[in-house]
C-alpha cells in the first residue's frame, strides 16, 4: 500500500527519484529549486547514496555525466540561469547516449531574471539546451502528484532510450504543498553492459565519448540518435485532454498556466463557451498526434504561457491554417488570473460568431 | 647444443591498445601514456581501471588504453573522475590532462576534486603550450614565452604570470600526494613512472587526491626539435617548474590526507568536534559496502 503525504514538489520529485533507484545527485545551490537539493542533502546519505554540492553548475552536470557513464542512476537539479551552465554537459550526455534526469524549476529571466515562476525555458529545453542536434525528453507536471510521478518514470525512459530526461517545472510548482501518494521502490534496475565500470578482465572495454573525427562516422552517430528519437515520438508522446471532444476552442497550457487554464476553461463552460483544455505532459515529444485530431471540430487555439511566445509554435506547427492560434501569456514572474484567460477566451468566442 | 633461453626484456604493457597515436614525433605523451600503462600492468589493475581522457592532444587517449575511458568536456576531467569514483570507489579512476585543460578552462574542477579529496589519480602533462589548438599562450606558457596569441613574447603587465599547479594545490587539505617530474632522460623517466605509480597506489590504499605533474615539451609547437625541446625545457621551465614532491602525506607521517588534514585544524574546535550523526551514517554505509548493498 502507499502512502499519502503532503509535500512539495520540490521535495515529491527527490523522494520519488530516490525510490526510482536513484543514488547519486550532483547539483549547485539556487532558487527555487533550493528544497530539492536540501531534500537530497538530508536523505541521499542514509540511503548510502551520494549528495555532492558541487563547485559550479558545470561540474555537476559533468559529475552526472561520469556518474551516467558509470552506470549509476543520477541527477540534478537547478533552475533557469544554472540550467543555461549546464548545457554544455548535456550536450555531451546526449552525444556519449548517456541516461540521466535533469530538474529546472524555471523562474524568469534572461540573465538573472528573478526567482518568480516562469515558463520562459520551453524553448531552451525543447530546442537548444546546447550546442549540436539533440533533443531530450521534457516532462511538465502539473501538480504534485504528477512530479512525483514523471520522477519515477523520467529514469526508465532515460535508461531505455539512452537518453537526458529533463522535468521541466517552476518555482510555483516546487514549491507549493499538494497530497502526493508516493509509489513503492524500485528494485530491479536494468543492466547496462555498455557501462564503463571495469572491464574485469571479462569483456572488451566500454568507451564513454562524444568524438568523431570522421565526418561520416559522427553523421552515422546522429542519424541512428534520430532513429531512436523517432521511436520516443511514437511511444512517448503524453497529453491530457479535458472537454476536448466538443470544443470550438482549445487551451494549450502546460504545468502551472495549465492549472489557470483548466480553471478558465471551466468557467467558460458554465457560460456555455464550448472551451476544452489540452495540456502537454510531454513538451518533447510534443504531443503533435493527440493535438491533430483536434482539428477536426475546433475553431480556434489559444495558447497559454508563461512567457513571451514560445509552445504556440509547436501549437502552430500542428494546428497549421486549419484554425487561428492565439496566444495568452505573462512573464517576469506575474501569473496570469483565471479571469484574464477567461476573458480572452470570451472574445476569441465572439469571434468565432462574426 | 645449446638450448636459446629467451628473456622479454621490452614489450608492449598489455594495457596499451596496438594502435598507432596521434602524438607528433619526439613528443613526450608517448612516454607519459606509456608510463601509465606499464604501471597499471604493474600494479594488475586493467580491469578495475576506469581512464578520463581531456580535450587537448590527448583526447584520443580512449583509443590507445585496453581499459574503460571516458572522453571529458575540456577541463571537466575532474568532475568527470569523481562521478565515475563515486558511483564505483572501489575502481582505480585516473584523469589524463594538460594544462590548458586542467590549469585554465579546468581550473575551477581541478582545485575542488583536490580540496574534496577525490580519491582519484590526475597526471598532468605541462608543455607550457595548447598543442592541439596550434600553439596558443597556455596558463602556464613562461614570461617572455613567444606563442600564436603572445606573438611578442608572454607580456606579463597584461597577461599576468604562468600558474604552477603542484605549488597551488599543496595547501588544500584533501591533496595527499604531489610531485613534479620530467622525462627527458631514462634516468628522469623512471623517476617519473615511480611518480605514477605511488599516485595509483595511493588511490589503491585510499590516501586520498594524487596529481603527478610532468614537465613536458611540444617540439611542434615550440618550432624546435625534440632534443633542442627538451634542452631549452631544462633551461627555462625547470627553473620556473622545479622537480621534486610538493605534498607526500605519507612521508609526513600520516595515514591519508584526512589526517593530516585533522592535524592541521587541530586548534579548530567545529572541525575537531565529535559528530556522532555522521559517525552513524558513516558505519551504516560501511556496513552496506561490505553487506555488497550498494
Amino acid at each position: 500500500m502507499s502512502e499519502k503525504v503532503l509535500m512539495k514538489g520540490n521535495e515529491a520529485i527527490a523522494e520519488s527519484a530516490i525510490r526510482a533507484g536513484c543514488r547519486f545527485f550532483f547539483g549547485y545551490p539556487i532558487t527555487p529549486q533550493t528544497e530539492l537539493a536540501a531534500y537530497m542533502a538530508k536523505r541521499m546519505p542514509k540511503e548510502g547514496g551520494t549528495y555532492l554540492q558541487a563547485e559550479s553548475e558545470v561540474a555537476a552536470i559533468n559529475m552526472v555525466y561520469g556518474a551516467a557513464a558509470a552506470g549509476a542512476r543520477v541527477m540534478t537539479s537547478s533552475s533557469s540561469p544554472g540550467v543555461s551552465l549546464k548545457s554544455e554537459g548535456v550536450s555531451y550526455i546526449a552525444g556519449a547516449d548517456l541516461p540521466c534526469l535533469i530538474i529546472n524549476i524555471e523562474r524568469g529571466g534572461p540573465g538573472l531574471g528573478s526567482i518568480q515562476p516562469s515558463q520562459s525555458d520551453y524553448w531552451q529545453a525543447t530546442r537548444a539546451l546546447g550546442h549540436g542536434d539533440f533533443q531530450m525528453v521534457v516532462y511538465a507536471p502539473a501538480t504534485v502528484q504528477e512530479m512525483a510521478d514523471v520522477a519515477y518514470g523520467a529514469f526508465d525512459i532515460a535508461d531505455k532510450y539512452r537518453t537526458p530526461v529533463m522535468i521541466l517545472g517552476d518555482g510555483m510548482l516546487g514549491q507549493m504543498m499538494e497530497p502526493v501518494e508516493l509509489p513503492e521502490r524500485k528494485t530491479d534496475l536494468p543492466e547496462k553492459p555498455w557501462a564503463t565500470t571495469g572491464h574485469g578482465n571479462v569483456r572488451q572495454k566500454n568507451i564513454a565519448n562524444s568524438l568523431y573525427l570522421d565526418a561520416e562516422e559522427l553523421e552515422k552517430s546522429n542519424i541512428a540518435r534520430y532513429e531512436r528519437y523517432d521511436q520516443i515520438k511514437a511511444n512517448e508522446q503524453r497529453a491530457e485532454l479535458v472537454d476536448c471532444d466538443d470544443a470550438d476552442i482549445i487551451i494549450v497550457a502546460f504545468g502551472a498556466s495549465s492549472r489557470i487554464a483548466r480553471s478558465a476553461v471551466r468557467a467558460a463552460r458554465e457560460e456555455g463557451i464550448k472551451a476544452g483544455l489540452f495540456r502537454p505532459i510531454t513538451l518533447w515529444p510534443f504531443p503533435v498526434d493527440a493535438l491533430e485530431a483536434t482539428k477536426a471540430h475546433a475553431k480556434a487555439y489559444l495558447s497559454v504561457e508563461m512567457n513571451m511566445g514560445q509552445m504556440v509554435d509547436d501549437v502552430r506547427l500542428v494546428v497549421r491554417d486549419a484554425a487561428p492560434v492565439d496566444f495568452y501569456g505573462r512573464v517576469g514572474g506575474v501569473i496570469p488570473t483565471p479571469a484574464e484567460v477567461l476573458n480572452k477566451i470570451r472574445q476569441i468566442n465572439e469571434g468565432l460568431g462574426e | 647444443m645449446a638450448e636459446t633461453q629467451e628473456k622479454i626484456v621490452y614489450q608492449r604493457p598489455h594495457s596499451l591498445a596496438p594502435v598507432v597515436t596521434n602524438y607528433c614525433p619526439g613528443c613526450t605523451h608517448g612516454i607519459v601514456n606509456r608510463l601509465v600503462a606499464e604501471v597499471i600492468d604493474e600494479l594488475g589493475i586493467e580491469g578495475e581501471t576506469i581512464g578520463v581522457s581531456p580535450v587537448g592532444c590527448s583526447v584520443m587517449m580512449y583509443n590507445f588504453y585496453n581499459c574503460d575511458f571516458l572522453e571529458a568536456a575540456h577541463g571537466r576531467a575532474p568532475a568527470v573522475a569523481t562521478g565515475v569514483k563515486r558511483v564505483h570507489p572501489d575502481k582505480v579512476v585516473f584523469a589524463y590532462q594538460g594544462d590548458g585543460d586542467l590549469a585554465s578552462i579546468g581550473m575551477a574542477e581541478t582545485v575542488h576534486a583536490a580540496t574534496r579529496g577525490e580519491k582519484i589519480t590526475v597526471i598532468f602533462i605541462n608543455n607550457a603550450i595548447y598543442g592541439m589548438t596550434g600553439g596558443q599562450m597556455a596558463p602556464t606558457s613562461l614570461p617572455n614565452q613567444v606563442t600564436q596569441t603572445s606573438p611578442y613574447g608572454r607580456d606579463v603587465s597584461t597577461a599576468g604570470y604562468p600558474v604552477r599547479v603542484c605549488e597551488l594545490l599543496s595547501s588544500l587539505d584533501g591533496v595527499a600526494y604531489l610531485e613534479r617530474v620530467c622525462v627527458d632522460s631514462p634516468k628522469n623517466i623512471r623517476k617519473a613512472k615511480k611518480a605514477i605509480k605511488r599516485a595509483f597506489q595511493n588511490q589503491i590504499d585510499g590516501v586520498g587526491y594524487s596529481l603527478v605533474e610532468v614537465v613536458s615539451t611540444c617540439p611542434t609547437n615550440w618550432g624546435m626539435t625534440p632534443t633542442d625541446a627538451f634542452e631549452w625545457m631544462r633551461n627555462n621551465m625547470l627553473p620556473y617548474y622545479p622537480l621534486g614532491v610538493y605534498r607526500d602525506v605519507v612521508a609526513d607521517g600520516f595515514a591519508n590526507a584526512a589526517e593530516a588534514a585533522a592535524a592541521r585544524a587541530a586548534e579548530c574546535p567545529i572541525a575537531m568536534a565529535q559528530n556522532p550523526q555522521l559517525d552513524e551514517i558513516h558505519a551504516a554505509n560501511a556496513a552496506r559496502v561490505e553487506g555488497g548493498d550498494r
